[in-house]
């Protein structure tokens, strides 16, 4: 093959991952005057983000004038087992207002208050009604009012094409080598910048909400380029994702069901959540069925009932009911909302609920509980940034949305992550345009490292035999879920990663038809590549980390230790494999963590937004 | 228990159906057993998937002659004994397998004029009534899996592509021009671009909508019942003629 006859695209800047993130990236970049080049494993508009049901978090206080960005920010800091990068998180809580409204003004239609304004519900962990929402279909509201904003800006989208590995010039970006889906070609986009929005990597477990495009390829891709990962350990374990039937074990069950009154309930019909409220949350958790059933009647001065504990709270409590022989017939518990509210109410507020059991399961929710069970949902940890231009260790690569890491800590609140991607793709966007505008010279690429990239793909075609991939992913499944699951020990992480390495070395033999023209066995085959390096790195960080704090559980170190705190484990690629460190936490700044620390009437009452 | 399958294997040149038979269990949909075919079968096999939970519309093809989402038909709505048929949708150019060529789709969503929305109130909020925005979000809750423009007969029969911008799009449409704030008229396009006029109601995009959109009935009668006020309403063409206002 001769590599100068490539296709070669060239823009400014070009966005890997067109869901939430990667388009308001490219949005910003566009508005900003950049040549904005975007591509996308799917078609557009079908991206993981239009798996947001409940809703994206931003205190604007139009259900309860209370809120504000402090608590959003404290609510966030504590939810993320104070392990959160202070100053991401802070933007967050500050920006997320605006960029909802702005959604507005671009065509989304959210659900109402009474006075005409955006409503918001209660979420996990959200101490006031924060999530802006529309029924639970909020993320296909946000995706799809971004993509039917952003083909009128000039961005050049390039539908189902997937990238490869990134091009340096002396260590700076020069551009990323992908390939089309539909012919199996090449193509090589030259940039000054590379903006990821791949999000998470979820398919290195067997059950997990996320969709196959979820290999962790930014992370994978950012790795190779020499980039550092962040927080990797925290994974987001759902609690509530379907069990039953086994084939759509895993799609997720949003957590606005318990937000509108759901209740938790295992074999004997006992509501068990209150037997499990850490004493982090003790004094704003109610602890009985009268004071929570107030809650949800609208009582304000009652607190909130233990189901809409953190993620990880939830999670564990489930797995241990299961555990202790207390779980429902098919491995989970019981999701209970038709003994709490009408048919009417359930079908207005939860439709995509009803219609998923209805159809999947066979099962009427407004009449009868649902089976539900912890999913792998989410990934804290990813690529490191910057916290004010979201940019990596690498000059000219860039993160946004879930591909990125240390805005969530330890555990991320529900309805953080779709605010999570509007803020920061705008401000990666901001980033990119003052990185280009500073730029003092255009970065050449790299024949030899396109030819490197382009030969290792094809090696996969040309074998004549070889390992199956789709059997080898269900190996790498087998092993995360089994080694690297809710709660872990050192021994187990260390079998895991015995496995991983057997499993790293059949990758190198994988095989696929001939055809590189739509070939889902190829596809699967480049993906698992970065699926390794995601799995390895949650796996070493795991190991490292000898704590139990937010969503990283150690059965061998139980509770928090005061050293945890201290450090974020830093996942780097050196001339010896892959290396696990713990990079020391610098102090917060103080009125940061005044907030964070403050009692709640100390912050109430303040004004909303920035 | 096994079950067979007969799928469509082939490009836009040639192709065939080839039968396949797999291991199926409990609760399985369509999708499970494409999936279990590549597995086992067939590594190439092409077919477009994400969410795998009706949200995000990739998943459309033609199972047994009716348009489906893969991944929300389960295989006991059919007889076991009864070979099942996939194929891709048809009223699109076939790229492989089950994968068609939808980007005729994306090009008509950029015809439409984007929301025109009114200025903000002074304090910086947007106000809107429950009951106004529930008709257009009955719209918006469209995931874009173009079955009803494949089952359109404009477009699928007829092939009058360049005539008609299919249901899809005539409920993008409703969903602006019913827009509580939107301050743009689209409705001589609907007319003249997007042939409102080719629908003939018979209500067939309603029947294949995944998300039960009343597609017919709520988005493209009231459009079409629009077009008649603004360009048949004698009144209307009286006052034209007279204040030369169109």
């Amino acid at each position: 093959m001769d590599f100068s006859d490539i296709q070669t695209v060239e823009h400014d800047v070009l966005v890997v991952g067109a869901g939430g993130a990667g388009i308001r990236a490219a949005v910003e970049c566009a508005q900003n005057g950049l040549n904005t080049g975007m591509i996308s494993k799917s078609l557009l508009g079908k991206a993981h983000t239009v798996m947001a049901e409940g809703g994206v978090a931003a205190a604007m206080g139009n259900v309860d004038s209370r809120d504000n960005w402090k608590i959003h920010f404290r609510d966030t800091m504590r939810g993320g087992k104070f392990l959160n990068q202070w100053r991401l998180a802070e933007l967050h809580a500050k920006q997320a207002p605006e960029r909802v409204r702005e959604l507005e003004e671009w065509g989304a239609v959210f659900d109402r208050t009474e006075n005409g304004l955006i409503n918001q519900r209660n979420f996990g962990g959200h101490r006031y009604p924060r999530l802006a929402h529309v029924g639970d279909r909020t993320g296909l509201e946000i995706l799809r009012t971004l993509q039917d904003f952003c083909i009128h800006k000039g961005i050049h989208t390039h539908m189902e094409c997937t990238g490869l590995d990134l091009v340096l010039d002396n260590g700076r970006v020069a551009g990323l080598v992908g390939y089309w889906r539909e012919t199996g070609r090449f193509i090589l986009f030259k940039a000054k910048a590379v903006i990821f929005a791949t999000g998470g990597g979820g398919k290195a477990w067997r059950i997990t909400s996320n969709s196959w495009e979820y290999s962790g390829d930014g992370l994978g891709m950012a790795y190779r380029a020499g980039a550092e990962l962040i927080d990797m350990e925290f994974t987001q374990f759902h609690p509530t994702g379907m069990v039953w039937p086994p084939s759509v074990r895993g799609i997720l069950v949003t957590e606005g069901v318990r937000g509108d009154g759901g209740i938790l309930k295992n074999s004997d019909g006992k509501r068990f959540m209150f037997d499990y409220i850490p004493k982090i949350f003790a004094s704003e958790t109610a602890d009985t069925v009268e004071e929570a059933n107030l809650w949800l009647s609208g009582d304000r001065d009652a607190r909130r009932p233990p189901e809409l504990l953190t993620r990880d709270v939830v999670a564990r409590a489930i797995k241990a009911e299961v555990e202790a022989g207390r779980g429902s017939p098919n491995g989970g518990v019981f999701l209970d909302i038709a003994s709490q509210q009408s048919a009417e109410f359930i079908k207005r507020k939860l439709p995509s609920m009803y219609h998923q059991f209805k159809e999947l399961a066979v099962i009427d929710i407004t009449e009868d509980p649902m089976e539900v069970g912890p999913t792998l949902h989410y990934f804290m940890g990813g690529i490191r940034v910057d916290s004010n231009s979201q940019e990596t260790n690498i000059p000219g690569l860039f993160a946004c949305g879930e591909c990125a890491g240390g805005m969530h800590g330890a555990n991320r609140l529900g309805g953080n992550s779709l605010s999570d991607l509007l803020v920061f793709g705008k401000l990666a966007g901001d980033g990119v345009t003052n990185y280009i505008n500073n730029l003092s010279n255009k970065p050449q690429v790299n024949n030899l490292k396109i030819k490197e990239i382009i030969t290792s793909a094809i090696d996969i075609l040309n074998r004549d035999e070889g390992i199956n991939p789709f059997v080898l992913h269900e190996k790498l499944q087998e092993t995360m879920q089994k080694h690297v699951g809710i709660v872990r020990t050192g021994d187990e992480l260390q079998l895991g990663l015995e496995k991983l390495e057997k499993i790293k070395e059949d990758v190198g033999r994988v095989y696929a038809h001939a055809s590189p023209q739509y070939n889902p066995g190829w596809n699967e085959a480049l993906d698992l590549k970065n699926l390794l390096v995601t799995a390895e790195a949650v796996t070493k960080a795991a190991f490292l980390r000898e704590e139990s704090r937010g969503a990283h559980t150690r059965l061998d170190f139980e509770g928090e230790s005061e050293e945890g705190m201290k450090y974020n484990v830093v996942i780097r690629n050196t001339s010896s494999g892959m290396v696990a460190e713990k990079r020391h936490r610098e102090e917060p700044p103080k009125e940061l963590s005044d907030i964070a620390f403050a009692t709640l009437s100390e912050l109430e009452g303040e004004s909303s937004g920035s | 228990m096994d079950r067979k399958f007969k799928v469509w294997r082939g490009n836009k040149k040639s192709g065939e159906f080839i039968s396949y038979s797999v291991a199926v269990e409990q609760g399985m949909v369509v999708l499970d057993a494409v999936h279990r075919i590549q597995a086992e079968h067939a590594s190439d096999l092409a077919v477009r998937w994400n969410c795998k939970a009706g949200k995000c519309g990739s998943c459309s093809v033609e199972i047994n002659g009716k348009p489906k989402l893969a991944c929300m038909t389960r295989l006991n709505d059919y007889r076991e004994d009864e070979e099942i048929t996939i194929q891709p949708i048809k009223a699109f150019p076939i790229i492989k397998d089950l994968v068609a060529d939808v980007s005729w789709n994306y090009e008509q969503n950029k015809r439409i004029q984007p929301l025109k929305i009114r200025a903000r109130d002074k304090d910086g909020n947007h106000r809107m009534f429950q009951r106004d925005v529930e008709r257009i979000q009955e719209f918006r809750k469209c995931i874009e899996c173009f079955l009803c423009q494949d089952v359109c007969h404009v477009l699928r029969d007829h092939n009058k592509k360049d005539k008609f911008i299919g249901p899809r799009f005539m409920i993008r449409l409703a969903s602006l021009e019913m827009h509580p704030l939107d301050e743009a008229d689209r409705i001589p396009a609907i007319k003249e671009e997007f042939g409102s006029g080719m629908c003939n109601i018979t209500r067939c995009c309603t029947d294949v909508c995944p998300e039960h959109i009343q597609i017919t009935d709520n988005g493209i009668i009231p459009l079409k019942e629009r077009v008649v006020d603004k360009y048949y309403d004698p009144v209307m063409w009286l006052y034209r003629k007279i204040f030369k206002r169109n």
